[in-house]
């Protein structure tokens, strides 16, 4: 596919870090979230590009992992878009129907954006939120390990001497 | 055959919708159940109502099970129904299963597999007799043991292990940009496999697995193993247009099924096994590998062999396979059909005139006959 507009190596970066703490919010549990941002995004002066709403994104497959493309089912999102006084635009995604989180995600977005609040948010929001997943996500890995096998196949007609 | 408005009963109407609450209820003496302890303690049933009803949001499937009385394919109505409420607003990136966070993963194929054999949670080594002991409230129940470490963070996939050789087909990417939705147009056929897949993710679970059941019976030849089957969570991408990057905005659990088949070769293809491939919305066993069998027994007529079963007839299987279709049509009749009834009545009452003239004439003549003789 051809590049319309070839991006420098710092806009990658700044790229694929906004991505990963778009992905840190949007599978955020929203109590969680609310917890740990909900001070920081308190009293931010924002207007709405988009108000929060509920909607549907069509989860594809592909045929034996690696084939034809298709249409598994749908899930449901919120969303929400929002821009501060500076002019900061910020968007939040979120799993599942909950339009506080996709509020509070799109302003968490814009906040990190921002350079004078960047550090900060990253360390009382992103961070502890990373951790938190991280260990879920962890347990439930070594709770399946536990149920690790070896299958020794049988020998028919053979008896241990 | 059609049925007709009819006016009145409103008053009726109102009253069976308090007494279907009230029956809904049960005992007001019991506490009412939650839709966190059906999501939670009813998960597989939840599973189900979100694979069929197509839409993945466990605390709408919940719902829909609570209000259903938790009659499947009542919850499968309803959330279909709400799903047409709201806006699509992304179509994700084909999400990658080799990069599942891993649950469970087995093959019936491979012993030792990279990555090993993990049971993770499954009733296929329990012995299947009623445990009274649930029966009981406020025991203690056993807890997961945690092994000291996690499992790798991401397992190949076992039939890769057979394409080095070149023993199983390949699947490759071959769509033309266009990816067929039935929630957007119309069923065509032939249905390319895009079409059949999702129809089959959508699927009734007891029809499909019917269909699969029949091709191991001698009605479609399949000599199936299981490739793998994993079940876990994977990322949901989307490109959202205002950003023009990949961002995740999910973790769905997912369960798969690699189904390998034999096949005999052509005069142009060596001998090579080939697949058949299920995917569902969280943990669905039964479904997936039902799903894995039909869809290679819908391969049939790609693949060169006689299309001559009824799971190898795409036409037949994806026509009948919707149970929001089915349950709608087939529960139809008992609504008022008065006037179509009337209808068929006075048809049938003059057709029974006429046969009982022929009858007296046949019999006339065959007297006046007789006499004559």
């Amino acid at each position: 596919m051809m590049a319309f507009k070839t991006e420098t190596d710092a806009e990658q970066r700044a790229t694929s870090r906004r991505a990963d703490w778009f992905g840190i919010l949007s599978r955020s549990h929203a109590g969680e979230l609310d917890a740990l941002a909900a001070d920081a995004a308190d009293g931010v002066a924002f207007e709405w590009l988009r108000r929060p709403h509920v909607g549907l994104v069509m989860v594809r497959g592909r045929a034996g992992g690696t084939g034809q493309v298709f249409n598994l089912g749908e899930m449901t999102v919120a969303r929400a878009s929002v821009r501060l006084a500076d002019g900061t635009v910020g968007h939040g995604y979120v799993q599942s129907r909950d339009k506080r989180q996709a509020e509070l995600a799109a302003i968490v977005d814009a906040l990190l954006l921002q350079e004078h609040r960047h550090d900060e948010i990253m360390a009382k929001v992103i961070e502890p939120l990373r951790q938190k997943e991280q260990t879920r996500r962890i347990e439930k890995s070594r709770k399946a390990a536990s149920t690790k096998v070896e299958f020794f196949t049988m020998v028919r007609g053979e008896n241990p001497a | 055959m059609a049925y007709v408005a009819v006016k009145g009963g409103e008053q009726a109407i109102l009253n069976t919708h308090k007494l279907i609450s009230e029956t809904r209820r049960g005992n007001p003496d019991l506490a009412e159940l939650s839709l966190a302890q059906i999501s939670e303690q009813f998960g597989l049933a939840v599973d189900r109502v979100m694979t069929e009803g197509s839409v993945y949001d466990r605390e709408l499937a919940a719902l829909a099970l609570k209000q259903a009385q938790g009659d499947a394919i009542e919850a499968i109505f309803l959330l279909r129904a709400y799903r047409t409420t709201l806006p699509r607003v992304a179509v994700s990136e084909p999400i990658d299963t080799s990069k599942m966070a891993i649950r469970r993963r087995i093959s019936a194929t491979f012993k030792d597999i990279p990555g090993g054999q993990v049971l993770g949670p499954t009733y296929d080594y329990t012995h299947r007799l009623l445990d009274f002991a649930l029966a009981a409230e406020g025991l203690e129940r056993p807890q997961a043991e945690l092994a000291a470490e996690p499992l790798d963070e991401t397992v190949p996939r076992v039939i890769d292990l057979l394409n080095s050789e070149g023993l199983i087909e390949e699947e490759i990417d071959e769509n033309d940009g266009e990816v067929f939705d039935l929630t957007r147009e119309p069923t065509t056929f032939p249905a390319r496999r895009d079409q059949r897949l999702q129809n089959l993710a959508r699927g009734d679970e007891g029809f499909v697995l019917g269909l699969a059941y029949s091709t191991t019976r001698g009605y479609g030849g399949a000599h199936p193993f299981v490739g793998e089957l994993r079940l876990g969570e994977v990322a949901v991408e989307i490109v959202p247009e205002e950003l023009g990057f990949p961002i995740t905005i999910a973790d769905v659990t997912v369960t798969e099924c690699q189904m390998i088949n034999q096949f005999r070769g052509s005069a142009d293809k060596p001998p090579q096994f080939t697949r058949g491939y299920g995917l569902t919305f969280g943990h669905n066993e039964r479904k997936a590998m039902a799903m894995s069998l039909v869809d290679r027994a819908m391969r049939a007529r790609e693949l060169g062999e006689d299309v001559r079963y009824p799971a190898q007839d795409a036409e037949f299987v994806l026509s009948h396979t919707d149970n929001v279709e089915g349950n709608g049509f087939v529960t139809h009749f008992k609504l008022p059909h008065y006037v179509d009834f009337q209808a068929e009545l006075q048809l049938v009452r003059q057709l029974r005139a006429e046969h009982e003239e022929r009858r007296r004439k046949a019999t006339g003549s065959e007297q006046a006959k007789e006499a004559a003789e």
